[in-house]
């Protein structure tokens, strides 16, 4: 039980972390492109979607990225994160696709909740778009480290019919040969960034210049305190009566439902400060600015059972 | 920037698994307080005075119900030396194929035994499967050891055991590290512990930020699996075309000469291709895209690999698999054989042995091979397969066998017998007792 030395024989270095997981990236979107029939990517103009598609460019250059982008939009969006998406589309002459959580709202598929956030409300127009579509890929940005659920994500993941994810029957994954095969009805959500972590994301950002939305960075902004949590004024409900606003230098470690995604105090106004920030923070992200984690003890797996992300 | 290390564990039911990933993540400052309190919530619910480390990790409700790992999951932390994934993988005997998941990608695994148990047989048939799996280095965490009052020779008796148990394996002598530790009290996970005065090797964490990782070697023969063609087709590049794929084993240069399989044709690498510029030289696990000095018919699942050293396509394959699904296989099924980019109808011609887990031994002519069981088979390919020995590289010589029904990963399937006791030649076999 001694440890000898052993001469790594490798004539060529080996990758770094952040080249070790864009590699795996793009073989995941390669391998994609190779065997299904219609893949979309979703894409919120948040950071993980903003590198999934940085990402996908990548893994198709010179050629262009073969599928189309799909928003499902909440309707209660921050203008800066829109106006971002439509840039970033017409730049890379992409086709995008929009599902209105307001349109399934106005003719009575679903209904406003009590609470007022639209983040539960996005599954089904989810599932409705990809059976409208017949989309049977559909490339996420979660990532396993996000939360314990998503932790026990293969990045491969089969979805019935009713888009339902059950975790004691997931196909095992092995090595790196992915196995798409499903039935009609059936789709296959995929994750190229699994084994990315919330640093890695930011390295990557920086390492690659990769434009990100405004609100990522620090800005004044006027807010209201709810649940803990600073929520920006807007038409998704607030605030109501006994929360102050106040205006603050904040940005956005999330992007999300105007509803449930709080702002942090920050100063960090550059890429670099935002790293160090994130490297320095006691938080996870989701716990420090996602309401619609706090719900219970398991309630990410519960919506994942349901066919959300 | 640091390099990466794919590590997975394995050990028994209340080994302290979870424990341990839970220490791991916990002592290197990679939980956070949210988490930490949402631990320390759960634990006070259940009547626990401190914080139950594996809460951390078991992420579903039931594994929180039934105070289980049931599947496997995939951490992450780093250090300034080094990241790490890391597959938390359940020990019960029924989810052995979680193992298998977990084994397959790593390169290095840490097994836990209960000192006051010592080497059980679950450990056997781990360090076995982790040895079939081709896990190059191997870690025994010898676990509550402040159960045994520190005491050095029942830390001697079990390392020698394991030691011996995994040299019988096949792992040489430096690949096989053994720790005392107590994942509870933190002994030698992160922190030296002064309570094992005895014990001068690294702690755990010491060992994987230092181990070196052994990549798949750059020094082997090159193979690259085509799996994209792009061709852009756009008024900037018309005549654009290029293999797109990651480079499974071996360098490549510009100039190489090379030859496409299954067709066999031949012709020189004239540029390496990313989105950054042009590569001078690509090895193991570099997506690239490889443009050929000569126009050729290739497809996705066509084979490039170094001419003077390809693999010759196989219409038949001497296999191991170890059997994931609850439907057993019996030999003449018909099945699907995914490796690299391309699959292929196939069928079992033979099941020509059976690995006793128990016994560490082999029966042979078995009639059926089991959930969870591991054996050896004759594969009758469609289409003849670039295929190289699991021993020589893990990428080209494992591959997926696949229900063409509905589509389920039915077995891990691994080209020639990795394992001395599945060796055909009888002389090397079953080790221990």
């Amino acid at each position: 039980m001694t440890t000898t030395a052993h001469v790594n024989s490798a004539a060529v270095p080996d990758l770094d972390n952040l080249a070790a997981l864009e590699s795996e990236a793009i073989h995941i979107f390669r391998e994609v492109a190779g065997e299904f029939d219609r893949p979309v990517i979703l894409f919120s103009g948040g950071k993980d979607s903003t590198l999934l598609l940085h990402l996908a460019i990548k893994a198709f250059w010179p050629a262009p990225v073969p599928f189309p982008l799909l928003h499902v939009d909440t309707g209660h969006n921050f203008d800066e994160v829109i106006a971002f998406r439509d840039h970033v589309v017409e730049k890379h002459g992409l086709r995008l696709i929009v599902a209105k959580v307001q349109d399934w709202i106005d003719d009575g598929r679903l209904a406003e909740r009590p609470d007022g956030t639209r983040n539960p409300l996005q599954t089904q127009p989810l599932l409705d778009t990809i059976a409208e579509h017949k989309f049977d890929a559909v490339f996420g940005g979660g990532r396993r480290d996000e939360e314990r659920a998503r932790a026990k994500e293969r990045i491969f993941s089969l979805r019935n019919a009713f888009g339902q994810w059950d975790p004691r029957r997931q196909r095992p994954e092995l090595w790196n040969l992915y196995n798409g095969r499903h039935r009609p009805g059936e789709h296959v959500r995929v994750f190229p960034l699994s084994n990315w972590t919330e640093a890695d994301v930011w390295n990557y950002i920086a390492r690659e210049q990769v434009e990100l939305p405004s609100i990522y960075y620090a800005h004044r902004r006027r807010v209201f305190k709810r649940d803990g949590m600073w929520l920006t004024e807007g038409p998704w409900g607030g605030p109501r009566d006994g929360e102050e606003v106040t205006e603050l230098t904040v940005r956005y470690r999330t992007v999300g439902d105007g509803s449930c995604t709080g702002a942090v105090e920050s100063t960090a106004s550059t890429v670099d400060e935002v790293i160090a920030e994130v490297l320095a923070s006691r938080l996870t992200e989701r716990g420090a600015t996602r309401a619609d984690d706090r719900l219970s003890e398991a309630a990410m797996e519960d919506r994942k059972r349901e066919g959300y992300f | 920037m640091s390099s990466l290390l794919r590590l997975a564990t394995a050990g028994s039911v209340d080994d302290g698994k979870s424990t341990l990933v839970g220490r791991l993540l916990y002592d290197t400052k990679s939980v956070l307080a949210d988490q930490l309190d949402a631990v320390t919530r759960a634990s006070v619910d259940r009547g626990l005075s401190t914080p139950d480390l594996s809460l951390l990790v078991d992420g579903l409700r039931s594994e929180r119900e039934q105070g289980i790992t049931i599947d496997v999951a995939y951490r992450y932390f780093a250090t300034p030396k080094r990241s790490f994934v890391l597959a938390d993988t359940p020990g019960h005997v029924q989810y052995t194929r979680n193992t298998v998941t977990g084994a397959s990608t790593a390169q290095l695994a840490v097994l836990l035994v209960d000192a006051r148990k010592g080497v059980i047989e679950q450990t056997r048939r781990h360090a076995a499967v982790l040895a079939l799996l081709g896990v190059p280095r191997l870690v025994l965490a010898v676990n509550k050891i402040d159960l045994v009052d520190h005491d050095e020779e029942t830390f001697r008796v079990i390392a020698k055991e394991f030691t011996d148990h995994a040299t019988s394996l096949g792992y040489a002598d430096g690949s096989v590290l053994t720790i005392p530790v107590s994942a509870l009290a933190g002994d030698n996970v992160v922190e030296r512990s002064a309570r094992t005065p005895w014990y001068s090797g690294p702690t755990l964490l010491e060992h994987l930020e230092t181990v070196p990782v052994a990549p798949d070697p750059h020094d082997a023969p090159f193979r690259f699996p085509v799996q994209y063609v792009i061709r852009p087709r756009t008024p900037e590049y018309p005549d654009y075309r290029g293999y797109a794929g990651q480079v499974a084993a071996g360098t490549v240069r510009p100039g190489d000469e090379v030859v496409v399989l299954p067709a066999g044709l031949r012709t020189t690498v004239e540029r390496i291709d990313t989105p950054d510029g042009e590569l001078a030289e690509a090895g193991a696990g570099r997506s690239v895209t490889l443009v050929l000095a000569d126009d050729l018919d290739i497809a996705r699942g066509d084979v490039i690999a170094v001419a003077g050293s390809a693999p010759v396509p196989a219409d038949e394959l001497d296999a191991t698999l170890a059997w994931l699904s609850e439907k057993p296989l019996r030999p003449g099924a018909r099945v699907l054989v995914k490796h690299g980019a391309r699959t292929v109808q196939a069928f079992v011609e033979e099941l020509s042995s059976r690995f006793d887990e128990q016994k560490l031994s082999t029966v042979e002519s078995p009639e059926t091979l089991q959930l969870n069981e591991i054996g050896r088979a004759r594969v009758r390919l469609a289409e003849p397969l670039p295929v190289d020995e699991y021993e020589v590289s893990r990428r080209t010589g494992a591959f997926l066998v696949i229900d063409p029904a509905d589509g389920t990963t039915l077995a891990a399937g691994m080209v020639g017998a990795p394992l001395p006791v599945l060796r055909s030649d009888r002389d090397v076999v079953s080790p221990g007792p």
